[in-house]
Formats: structure tokens, sequence, C-alpha cells
């Protein structure tokens, strides 16, 4: 065990959850409405929706999971960065406008809005589950993060003692979330990015100047990894499927119930908009993750008698926390590893708020109890935000780790789905409730079998047309599926003019 | 609060130019020019996540009129 990076990441650990909680008293509002506890009363500003956001997003699966595919295998992990350079041109385009919407009709949620806009409770449901179940391995995943750096500080992740520390960060954020609600990740997203900062800063300057430079690290990295294969014999193969894979993800962001609950807290459109001119900031520190797992290989750390037991257990996963623990002193490896962990708890907070919210709102409030006090609905929702997160520890207590990381591929295809209902929405009322919702049925079936082809381990499906191949990333397939069928379908239900034109909001709601 | 105005073809055009710079894999699918031996695969696409900022803030200029508030 490593005593020093441990007390240093015990204390930083600490000092986080005593922030958690104190940040209920921030900028205090009525604790007993949905829209303070899960939405921080709609008041963050500037600064703080860029902590939030970044911190929703980056999240620390993404400093383990992005150097590991980097290291493992090569130029497609780089895919990280083309999406995350799609996401704000297009978010800046759609979202103020789902703000402006959600304000007047206080929608807490993108459900909400849904029901709204095509007056169909069915609908609304559909977009709901897809949102929980797509959220919820998503919450598992960051208890991996977690995992591999309190193995990395020396404790063994086996068996139930194994887990113990896990358990107790997990009761840690669970406390402080049900009484802060979105205040909590708020505030300590900007201790998180600041530690975060300081720990990708320092490996990226130090690693390249042991090693030699980058031009050294790139040298030594096999000259196929460094390039996508090229197109062989009609097959498209990784140059298709990189792309789609970018583009798809980036969709899919912008539609998970914690981006949207982010979004929503804002203090206005334009606090938005600014954000997403600085957001890019954030990219750039992703791309130099990324190549940190270049440094890993060209350091040949994994061969390492010291850490080669590491990779043994955690695989490529061991990237960035090998470097740490390979090129820095005790102390600083404390507070790379505790900047993971701190990492994990921002977007766990956020992910089981956002869950919490479309259960009590679209699922509790519209089929179990209508007539609920504001009061009743957000103690239902600060309950279920405690059901979410205990349920993604069980997960990952009880269940192999493969398992989380397939569903959460599966829940990135899910919830591509729900775009028709929510992205045309934002813009136009042409399309039919029942359409849509036939068209997210058979986008859903047909994304889970093209994923069941390969046994849920990749993303990828390839098309056979006109002698060509093209594989690409199965959610964009199945998205153009139902954008086919709700298009269809809605000519269809027009012309047996059964068509539902109900509509809470008026064109004068959307604006930008 | 003054309303922005609403997104037209020339910003929804200078939007769209960060996101085909980073798809079109055929152009920069390739080791050389390489800059401070980084192959041009990695620093093309690592180029545009500034520049992506830079497109936004024009269009933030273009669409937000100054003093519009939150």
């Amino acid at each position: 065990m490593n005593v020093v990076a441990t007390v240093v990441f015990v204390a930083l650990f600490v000092g986080i959850a005593v922030l958690g909680f104190a940040s209920a008293h921030w900028r205090k509002g009525d604790m007993n409405h949905l829209h303070e506890w899960g939405l921080g009363g709609r008041r963050f500003g500037t600064w703080i929706t860029w902590f939030l956001i970044g911190g929703d997003l980056y999240t620390a699966y993404t400093f383990i999971a992005v150097p590991a595919l980097v290291f493992g295998a090569g130029a497609l992990g780089f895919f990280a960065l083309p999406y995350t350079v799609l996401v704000y041109p297009m978010v800046f385009a759609i979202l103020p406008r789902l703000w402006i919407v959600a304000r007047k009709h206080n929608y807490i949620t993108a459900s909400d809005f849904v029901a709204g806009r095509y007056g169909s409770p069915a609908l609304a449901l559909a977009i709901a589950v897809t949102g929980i179940v797509a959220t919820m391995p998503y919450i598992a995943l960051q208890l991996v993060g977690i995992q591999v750096v309190i193995g990395g500080l020396g404790f063994s992740t086996q068996g139930l003692m194994g887990d113990l520390p896990l358990v107790i960060a997990f009761v840690i954020l669970a406390a402080f979330t049900y009484t802060s609600g979105l205040r909590a990740p708020a505030s300590i997203a900007v201790v998180k990015d600041l530690l975060v900062y300081i720990t990708v800063i320092a490996l990226i300057i130090v690693v390249p100047y042991k090693l030699g430079g980058l031009g050294s690290i790139f040298a030594a990295i096999p000259k196929k990894h460094l390039l996508l294969p090229p197109v062989k014999d009609g097959n498209l193969g990784l140059q298709s499927f990189y792309p789609t894979l970018a583009f798809g993800s980036a969709l899919a962001l912008m539609l998970y119930p914690h981006a949207t609950t982010a979004v929503l807290s804002a203090k206005g459109p334009n606090t938005l908009r600014r954000n997403w001119v600085f957001l890019p900031a954030y990219s750039f520190m992703l791309g130099l993750i990324a190549l940190l797992g270049y440094m890993a290989y060209a350091s040949g750390i994994a061969k390492m008698p010291d850490l080669a037991p590491y990779f043994k257990q955690y695989g490529p996963q061991f990237a960035m926390p090998g470097l740490l623990l390979h090129y820095f002193p005790s102390w600083f490896v404390g507070v790379g590893f505790a900047a993971v962990a701190i990492g994990a708890l921002v977007p766990a907070a956020i992910m089981s708020i956002a869950a919490a919210n479309l259960f009590t709102r679209n699922i509790y409030k519209a089929y179990i109890n209508p007539e609920c006090s504001h009061a009743k609905e957000t103690d239902m929702a600060k309950l279920v935000s405690l059901i979410v997160k205990f349920g993604a520890l069980l997960f990952i207590v009880f269940l192999p780790l493969t398992y989380a990381i397939q569903l959460q591929l599966l829940g990135g295809i899910l919830i591509l789905q729900t775009l028709p209902a929510i992205v045309s929405g934002i813009y136009t009322r042409w399309f039919d409730a029942k359409a849509l919702l036939l068209g997210w049925a058979v986008g859903l079936v047909w994304g889970i079998w093209a994923a069941s082809l390969n046994g849920f381990k990749t993303s990828g499906y390839a098309l056979h047309i006109a002698g060509m191949v093209i594989p690409a990333y199965i959610g964009l397939y199945a998205l153009l599926l139902n954008f086919v069928v709700a298009i269809v379908a809605t000519v269809a239900i027009r012309a047996m003019g059964a068509s539902n034109d109900a509509d809470a909001t008026v064109a004068a709601d959307y604006a930008g | 609060m003054s309303t922005p105005k609403k997104l037209g073809p020339l910003q929804i055009i200078l939007l769209a130019i960060p996101c085909v710079a980073v798809l079109v894999i055929p152009y920069f699918n390739k080791l050389e020019p390489s800059v401070f031996g980084i192959p041009f695969f990695y620093w093309w696409q690592l180029v545009w996540v500034p520049l992506s900022g830079v497109f936004i803030a024009i269009v933030y200029k273009m669409v937000v009129p100054a003093g519009s508030g939150d």
C-alpha cells in the first residue's frame, strides 16, 4: 500500500465531501421545489455552468477509458476528439431553443417537453424510460474509474472487502446529493477541474520530457497503429466507422438526461451560448489525455515488473494511473488519483439527479400520483436518486465489469432513438406522436438486434450495399431507420385523419 | 432581454465548417506533414478543437447583440 498517496487521496476526498454538504446553503432556494433541488434553481451563471457541463461530460471514465482505447487500439481511440469537436457547434444551434421553451413551461426534463409538445404521455414515458435505462450503466461505469485508482493505491479490489472503499465513496456521494441536489456537483466540479488540469498538465509536460519529446513517442508506435487502415476490396472499414462513431456519439451526448439537466440549470440561453464558445478548452485537454495512451505504450510501463501485475488485472485501463505511478512522487500520485475519483463523483451525482427527475416527473407524477404537491415531488426525486445510485453500486459489486461496459455501449444506441421526438420537436410539430413512438420502437429493436450480432462487444454494423461494405456506428443506422419509419407513419396517420394535434406550447415559445 | 437573431444560412455554414473538417477522414488520415514529430492525423484534429471555439465565437457575436444579458 502506498501510504503517502493514500493519505493525500483520502484528505482530498474528505474535503470534497464537506464541500458537497455545505453547498446546500449556496444561493439557497426553497428546496421543496424540484427545480431547486434538481436544477439548482436555474440560476447558474457562465462560470458555474462551464464547470458543471465540463464536469458532467468529461467523466472519470473518460480519463481511464480514452487513454486505454488509444493504448490498446491506436488511431481508432482518437475518435473521442472529433466527437467533442462535433458536439459544440450542434448544441449551440439547438439547445438554447430548448432552454427557452423549458423555462416558460417549467419543464425539468426532455420528457416534460415531449409530453407538452405532443400531448402524448405515452411518448413521454418512452423517452423517460429510455433515458433512465441508458443512464444506469453510465453511473456504474463511473465506479470503474474509482475502482482502478483504489487498486493503484495498492488496495485489493477483489472480493467483498475489496469493494468496501467503493461502497464508502458511494455512500458519501449519495448523502450529499440527497441533501444538496444539483448544487453539490456544481460546487465540487470547480475543485475537480482544478485537480484534473494540474494532473494532466503535469503528465503532458513530464512524460514527454522523460521520453525525449513527442516525436520520439510517436516514433515508438508501430506505423499501422498510427492511422486508420486503408480501404480494402470495397470495405470502408474503420474509415467509415470512425467518423460515424464520432458523429453518433456527439448526437447521443446531447440527448443524455444528465446533459439536459446541466443545460436547463443555466441562468439563460446566452449563458449557454457563451459556454459553447469556451467549452472546447476541455476538449483540447481530452486530446492530450488521449495521447497519454501512446505515452504509456512508448514508455513500456506495462512490461515493468512493478506495474505489470496491475496491467494484468486492469488491462489498458491502467495506462493513465500507471504513468502517474511510474513518473511521479507519491504525494502527486495521491492528487492525480483523487482527481479521477472526484471526477467520478461529479457526473455520477448529476446522472442520478437526472434519472430521478425523469422518474419523478414523467413516471411518478404522470402515472402514479398526478396530484402530488411540490414538496412530495421533490421528496420522491431525492429518494429515487438514492435508489438509482444503490442500483449502480449493486451492478458493479455483483456483476462482471464487462456487463456495465456493454450496457453503456447499448445505452448510447438507445438514447439516440429519442432524437427524432426531442430535436425535431424543438423545430417543428409536423411529426405525429404515434409515428414517433413507432420510429423509436423500430430503431430500438433493430439497434439491439444489430448489437447482439457481435455479442454486444462492439458498436459497429457492416452494411452491405451495391458491392460495398460500409461499417458504421449502429446507433446512427438505427436512427436513420427510426426517422424513415416516423416520416412514413406520420404521412400515413395524416392520410387516415387519425392525427393528434395537441400542443401545450405556442410558436412564440421558440426563439433563436 | 433582447432576443438573439435567428441562425441564418451563413451561421449554419460557419458552425458546419469545424464539423466537416474533422469528418473528412481521407483528407487527414496520413502521417505527413508532421509538426514537432506529431503526425498529421493527430495535430489536424487537435488544431480543430480551438478553431471550433473561434468559429462558435464568431457566430455568437453575429447572433447575440451586445449586452443582451443571460
